[in-house]
């Protein structure tokens, strides 16, 4: 990886500790529940009226639901490796969240490796990069 | 009194990568429909149009674009857009204007022109827009498919052949039909040999997209009467429900499910949602379906359907297509028109198209691919943004 500035692909989403990052969520401060993206305005739950959120980071650890691999590389806005290296994607279920979250899985680490029920913890790694900087992105890691 | 509605025409242009204008397409099959009915088009009294987001502004007014094709002749319009289901709700609001008595007989159509490769987002950085962010994130429609195939295997034990078996079953199917846009038979070992996309699921086992159009003529049972038509087929429900709270499986194109955490709330599988509503409407149940054309927009996922139509219980779908219940011959074909498999998705054609053959079924004028003595079918499918539909058709 280049030593460019390292910038968020995508604004507000999660956070950009290399250590520990998180996914930035919401949730109703009546019903409990929670939002992935936390960009609402009026609770979703049908039963619930609130228009009243809290922002705080979703659990970092997660359970694997499903996953698969991108063998081909994705039409735009997807900006590829040239050439295109394929990867991993896992859907993760959150235990206290009741959610499941998509992503993709940390480069080298390949669909053999993985497995439903695993667990899986959050990371940080390179979207693409553009001139000026490292567009990084939250990826789902196999835990040691 | 009956909340049933006549079909008393359909017809379609057959499926492929013709380059016209999807205009054509729709008066080609509109025009078939009003000969199959025998009626001429000045007495349609209703159109009802399924919008295509691909074609400019002559799409997204799908209705009055084919109704100025056919003619101008004064009849009320109507465009519908569900993705995936826009053809099933296209010909829900033709049954609401019959069965409210504001309208005799409608024409119900929907066409596509397609690009290639993979359907890809509009332009723009647009993050606010989740079909625009999971494909900056690198997560296609085939992403979403592949997902659910892994589960089967990881849950229940089904093997890649499982899924090769469905393609090869519909690709046997619509060998011979007119319509069908690959007409070529299948080994499992072309299947299983053919380029991994998104593991499990390999290229023979994911459905390209297509131009094509399908169009009914539906009237009230009076109206058919009136015509000497006794007993037609007829479309006995029409579900497009949403989803429910918390919609616990992950869809397209969403990159994160509803939470279920809030108390007093569960964890809803959409999918199984759609028939149950049809079943309700209809007055039926799956023991009484006999045959089904279903969305498998991949190979896996038409497992998926037979246990969301209640075929048999959760996880034994895979019984079903290695016993041949499902194959043309066996005690409940599914998609014996050769499913998407066989087409390919041509999104506002595609759930009429479906009904189109349960129409010929039931009629017992599929020809090769007919199922014998077939008198309920069901459709099913789901597309974007919580759109889905199970339409139900009776002799």
């Amino acid at each position: 990886m280049s030593d460019k500035p390292v910038s968020a692909a995508i604004d507000g989403w999660y956070s950009l500790d290399h250590e520990q990052p998180h996914l930035i969520g919401a949730q109703c401060t009546v019903c409990g529940t929670y939002y992935f993206p936390k960009t609402i305005s009026y609770c979703r739950n049908p039963g619930c009226d609130s228009s009243s959120f809290n922002e705080l980071p979703l659990s970092r650890e997660g359970k694997i639901w499903s996953y698969t691999n991108a063998c081909y590389q994705p039409p735009e806005p997807f900006v590829a490796d040239d050439p295109f290296v394929p990867y991993a994607i896992a859907a993760v279920e959150l235990e206290r969240e009741k959610m499941i979250v998509l992503g993709q899985v940390i480069k080298g680490v390949g669909v053999d490796e993985l497995k439903v029920g695993q667990p899986v913890e959050l990371a940080l790694e390179a979207l693409h990069e553009d001139d000026d900087t490292i567009k990084v992105t939250w990826k789902w890691r196999p835990q040691a | 009194m009956s909340n049933d509605i006549a079909i008393l025409g359909v017809g379609m242009h057959p499926w492929g990568k013709w380059g016209k204008n999807f205009t054509e397409y729709g008066v080609h099959a509109a025009r078939a429909a009003l000969a199959d009915a025998g009626i001429p088009w000045q007495d349609v009294g209703f159109v009802s149009g399924a919008a295509t987001m691909r074609c400019g502004y002559p799409g997204y007014v799908a209705g009055a674009t084919f109704a100025q094709a056919l003619g101008w002749q004064g009849a009320q319009v109507n465009t519908s857009y569900a993705a995936c289901a826009s053809g099933s709700q296209a010909l829900a609001a033709a049954q609401a204007k019959i069965l409210s008595g504001e309208c005799e007989v409608a024409l119900v159509v929907g066409a596509d022109t397609t690009p290639k490769g993979f359907l890809a987002p509009a332009k723009g950085y647009r993050p606010e827009d989740p079909d625009w962010l999971r494909f900056y994130l690198g997560i296609t429609n085939p992403t979403y498919f592949a997902l659910y195939a892994r589960r089967r295997i990881d849950l229940y034990g089904d093997s890649e052949a499982d899924f090769a078996r469905v393609k090869i079953k519909n690709s046997e199917h619509g060998f011979t039909n007119p319509n069908a846009r690959y007409k070529k038979k299948f080994t499992l070992d072309e299947v299983l040999n053919s380029a991994m996309v998104a593991d499990p699921l390999r290229l023979l086992q994911i459905c390209a997209t297509s131009d094509g159009g399908a169009a009914m003529i539906v009237s009230s049972m009076d109206y058919a009467k009136r015509l000497g038509k006794t007993n037609p087929v007829k479309v006995a429900a029409v579900s497009t429900v949403t989803p429910t709270f918390a919609s616990a499986v992950v869809e397209m194109p969403d990159i994160a499910t509803d939470s279920a955490a809030a108390a007093g709330v569960e964890a809803h599988s959409f999918r199984a949602a759609l028939p149950v509503k049809a079943y309700e409407q209809a007055g039926i149940g799956p023991e009484d379906v006999d045959v089904a054309e279903v969305y498998d927009l991949s190979s896996a996922l038409e497992l998926d359907w037979y246990e969301d139509l209640q075929f048999c219980p959760r996880g034994e779908a895979a019984s079903l297509v290695r016993e041949g219940v499902t194959r043309l011959g066996g005690r409940l074909p599914v998609n014996p028109s050769g499913g998407l498999a066989c087409f390919g998705e041509a999104v506002p054609a595609q759930a009429l198209a479906q009904v189109c053959e349960l129409t010929w079924q039931l009629r017992g004028e599929a020809g090769d691919r007919q199922v014998s003595g077939a008198k309920v079918g069901i459709t099913a499918n789901q597309g974007l943004f919580g759109h889905g539909s199970s339409v139900i058709v009776k002799k």
